[in-house]
């Protein structure tokens, strides 16, 4: 069979994009899929599933797409992965499981992500629910955090019978997927929807309860009589660089920044309450998605004019995903690759004027296998920007370890979990960026899923 | 949904609510604050616990109308309910043991963020005396709580109408030369006073801690719109604070990052006090 092009997806143009948050890529139509799908060769030993972190069943689920059964390849998708309408549209497609595929060696690999999307997105149209009548058991467990892992853990502990309550810091739950990932990449209804369905799984939510001020997992275990606790509080601290000016007005961390727009959607503002102040010309330090997303939101508020991306590797280390690179491209943001920032410049009164830069040269590889970039010597250089964006990376913070007895920390914040995501104190567990630091939603996801099983293990086999 | 379970008019510009959230009563300590969110449109604003009951389930909060909203806020009545309401959020006031007589300084709002504190400092037996200042007799808000809870209180008024006129740092400077027990100051208020205070403080050598009132968004420590500087280091006011050693803080730092969104402050109370709401022209 010649193997043909990949089929491509619908975009909104880049010159309109950039003047809304509305959804970047539009989905494949049921004939875009069928055509995508019967690309597979349904390898008998299908080296995709080895990419998948959670192994999603591929050659299984895109068959049924191909014989138009949309339903049944939701079904299989689902079976290992909670959140295939996201997963879809934010796995690193290109270093998991289409890194692997075997089309690789003569051309490009199947869409295995885009014919995700398509499959969950068919399911959520057509409200395609599951069907879970589990016995009760009588045993609350206490969910701490309502991103991807939270979610995933109390989904699967739901199916089993356990009165699951999640408790969350925030108004919303979703944790990244709500405030930090843009509308126009991952939509909040999608978001809300798989929410909604472990809503109507029996999930008890509480927001606005902060664990470790509002109330302690000791507190919980000990006065409330939940047996079991999983912790997926994420790795929400974010780092900011140690340079002059970093307190400046102008100055933000993506995640303020995001939390903003996203959470808070002050790219409505003032319909919405929150502000959020930008200048003609930004800047944003940092090649992963976060900077990505940063720099593309950016562009996208009134009176933008430019965005520079500052980034002290080359284009090829970047670690965002393809995709969002192409993207960002697309849409006319500046690279400034091979830079560094040593200083902000202010204005008399504390605001941003321009930023300063070192030219980058890459060294030898470092423990991350990346080459590390060298500062060359006098080559400094001053960027005028008015606005200047962190995305440095983000770290587990240490208030859930500092307020309860016997869990084990790492010495930078993650929590000290086996593979099962059992910690140092009975009962509790643990999973996703809070143990790995910030990795991604497939990971966290995944890391949910296991603890589930381990915390269902534990619940049985105690007393 | 948390519910307002009694509201008052403390001045024309500051109101007190009860709010109904047993799981922050349970666990609030006096110099921790809330974050609100009021409705689904609505920003996260933080107010300081001016005073908690866990029996009863409720948590005061004393707010001044100083923007949207605020104002918003102030609107609502007895019964109605806020949307989001979390917390007990950031750290606590200490003092230490051996401390023998305790002083504490407040302005406008700032009082009845001192308040909780100086309750349980004089229900343990320490010594307990305040500097209150405002810009008259009736700005100056929670003097009979005060009173209750202190051996002494001292006035400062802009206008003279109560106590001193001038600013609580020249009754300070009197006190501070005539009684020379005091071997810890509290002072909360408008950032330029703690300034003031702390700088009068450091000459006399008594430790001093202050409660800052930076911008926030999570309130959780994720995203660094809370920060200000402390010894030369950035802190994060939400997770390290409010409060720090007022000897250490950088004042000049966090008034500048207060005016962050100004333009966009005003923007938001000119639509909001032109477009119908309750506070028109
Ligand atoms: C801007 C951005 C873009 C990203 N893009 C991608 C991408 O394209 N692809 C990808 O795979 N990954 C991406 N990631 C990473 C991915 O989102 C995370 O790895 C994933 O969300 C981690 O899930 P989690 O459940 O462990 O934690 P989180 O999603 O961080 O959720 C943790 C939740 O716990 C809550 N919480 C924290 N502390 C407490 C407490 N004490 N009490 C109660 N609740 C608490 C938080 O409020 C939050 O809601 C991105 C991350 C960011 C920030
Ligand atoms: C930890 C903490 C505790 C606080 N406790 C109280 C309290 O108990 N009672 C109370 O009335 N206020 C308190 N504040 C301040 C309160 O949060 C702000 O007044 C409120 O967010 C203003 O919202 P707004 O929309 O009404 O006004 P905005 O439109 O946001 O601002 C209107 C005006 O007020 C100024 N302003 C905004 N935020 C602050 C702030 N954080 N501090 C000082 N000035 C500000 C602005 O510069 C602007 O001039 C506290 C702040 C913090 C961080
Ligand atoms: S979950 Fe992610 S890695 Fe796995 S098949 Fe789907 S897109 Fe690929
Ligand atoms: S490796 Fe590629 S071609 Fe083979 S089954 Fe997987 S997706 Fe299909
Ligand atoms: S308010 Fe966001 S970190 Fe403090």
């Amino acid at each position: 069979m010649a193997v043909k092009d990949r089929v491509p997806m619908k975009e909104q143009d880049p010159k309109e994009r950039i003047k809304n948050f509305n959804e970047v890529a539009l989905g494949y139509t049921e004939e875009e899929a069928i055509l995508e799908a019967s690309r597979c060769i349904q390898c008998p030993k299908p080296t995709c599933v080895a990419g998948c972190p959670v192994h999603v069943r591929i050659p299984e689920f895109i068959k049924a797409i191909t014989k138009k059964e949309f339903e049944e390849a939701y079904k299989i998708i689902k079976s290992t992965n909670s959140l295939p309408a996201v997963c879809g549209r934010v796995c690193p497609q290109e270093e998991q499981c289409e890194k692997n595929c075997v089309l690789n060696k003569i051309g490009k690999p199947i869409a295995i992500g885009r014919l995700e999307r398509f499959a969950a997105d068919y399911a959520l149209e057509n409200n395609v629910e599951e069907e879970v009548k589990p016995e009760k058991k009588n045993k609350k467990v206490a969910i701490i955090g309502g991103g991807p892992a939270g979610l995933t853990c109390a989904g699967d502990l739901l199916k089993m019978g356990y009165d699951v309550t999640i408790f969350e810091a925030l108004h919303a739950l979703g944790g990244v997927l709500t405030y930090g990932i843009p509308e126009f990449r991952l939509p909040k209804r999608i978001v809300e929807a798989e929410i909604e369905r472990v809503k109507k799984l029996g999930a008890k939510f509480e927001t606005n309860v902060v664990v470790g001020r509002t109330v302690t997992i000791d507190q919980l275990m000990e006065e409330e009589g939940f047996e079991a606790v999983f912790v997926g509080t994420g790795a929400g601290l974010p780092k900011l660089m140690d340079i002059p000016g970093k307190n400046l007005n102008g100055v933000y961390s993506a995640n303020e920044f995001l939390t903003r727009i996203n959470l808070m959607k002050a790219y409505k503002f003032p319909e919405y309450d929150t502000p959020i102040a930008v200048g003609k010309r930004v800047a944003v330090i940092g090649g992963g998605n976060v900077a990505m997303d940063a720099a593309r939101s950016a562009l996208r508020l009134e009176g933008v004019e430019e965005v520079i991306v500052v980034y002290r590797r080359s284009k090829e280390e970047m670690p965002a995903r393809a995709e969002e690179i192409e993207h960002a491209i697309e849409e006319g943001i500046k690279f400034e690759f091979l830079a560094n920032p040593i200083r902000i410049n202010g204005t008399e009164d504390g605001w941003v004027k321009s930023m300063d830069v070192i030219r980058m040269e890459l060294g030898e590889p470092d423990s991350s296998g990346r080459r590390r970039p060298i500062e060359i010597p006098g080559s400094e250089f001053t960027i005028e920007v008015d606005t200047v964006i962190m995305a440095l990376g983000t770290s587990p913070n240490n208030l859930i370890p500092s307020t309860t007895k016997d869990i084990d920390v790492q010495r930078w914040g993650g929590i000290i979990a086996d593979e099962t995501g059992k910690t140092s104190k009975p009962g509790v567990f643990a999973g996703g960026d809070a143990v790995t630091g910030a990795a991604t939603v497939i990971l966290a996801m995944g890391a949910g899923k296991q603890a589930a099983k381990a915390i269902d293990e534990y619940l049985r086999n105690k007393k | 949904m948390y519910k307002i379970v009694r509201r008052e008019v403390l001045n024309p510009v500051v109101k007190l609510m009860d709010i109904e959230a047993p799981r922050v009563a349970k666990s609030a300590k006096p110099g921790q604050f809330v974050i609100i969110r009021i409705y689904d449109k609505g920003e996260r604003i933080p107010l300081t616990i001016a005073d908690y009951d866990p029996e009863k389930g409720t948590v005061t909060i004393v707010f001044q109308e100083v923007g949207k909203s605020t104002k918003l806020l102030g609107t609502l009545n007895e019964g109605d309910y806020i949307l989001d309401f979390v917390g007990p959020l950031g750290n606590s006031m200490e003092v230490p043991k051996d401390a023998k007589k305790i002083l504490g300084v407040g302005g406008g709002v700032g009082i009845p963020a001192l308040y909780p504190k100086l309750k349980v400092l004089h229900q343990e037996g320490y010594k307990v005396e305040a500097i209150l200042g405002g810009r008259s007799e009736e700005y100056v808000i929670f003097k009979k709580e005060m009173e209750a809870v202190c051996d002494k209180v001292y006035y400062a008024t802009d206008d003279g109408t109560l106590g001193k006129k001038g600013f609580v740092t020249d009754v300070l400077k009197e006190v501070l030369e005539n009684d020379k027990e005091i071997d810890y100051i509290i002072t909360v208020g408008p950032v330029i006073m703690m300034k003031n205070v702390c700088k009068m403080t450091k000459e006399y050598n008594i430790p001093t801690i202050v409660s800052m009132n930076p911008l926030m968004v999570d309130g959780t420590g994720m995203c660094g719109a809370c920060r200000i500087e402390v010894g030369g280091e950035t802190k994060f006011v939400c997770m390290d604070g409010p409060i720090f050693d007022g000897h250490l803080v950088n004042f000049d730092l966090a008034m500048t990052r207060l005016n962050m969104f100004k333009q966009q402050e005003k923007l938001s109370l000119e639509l909001y006090e032109h477009g119908g709401g309750h506070h028109g022209r």
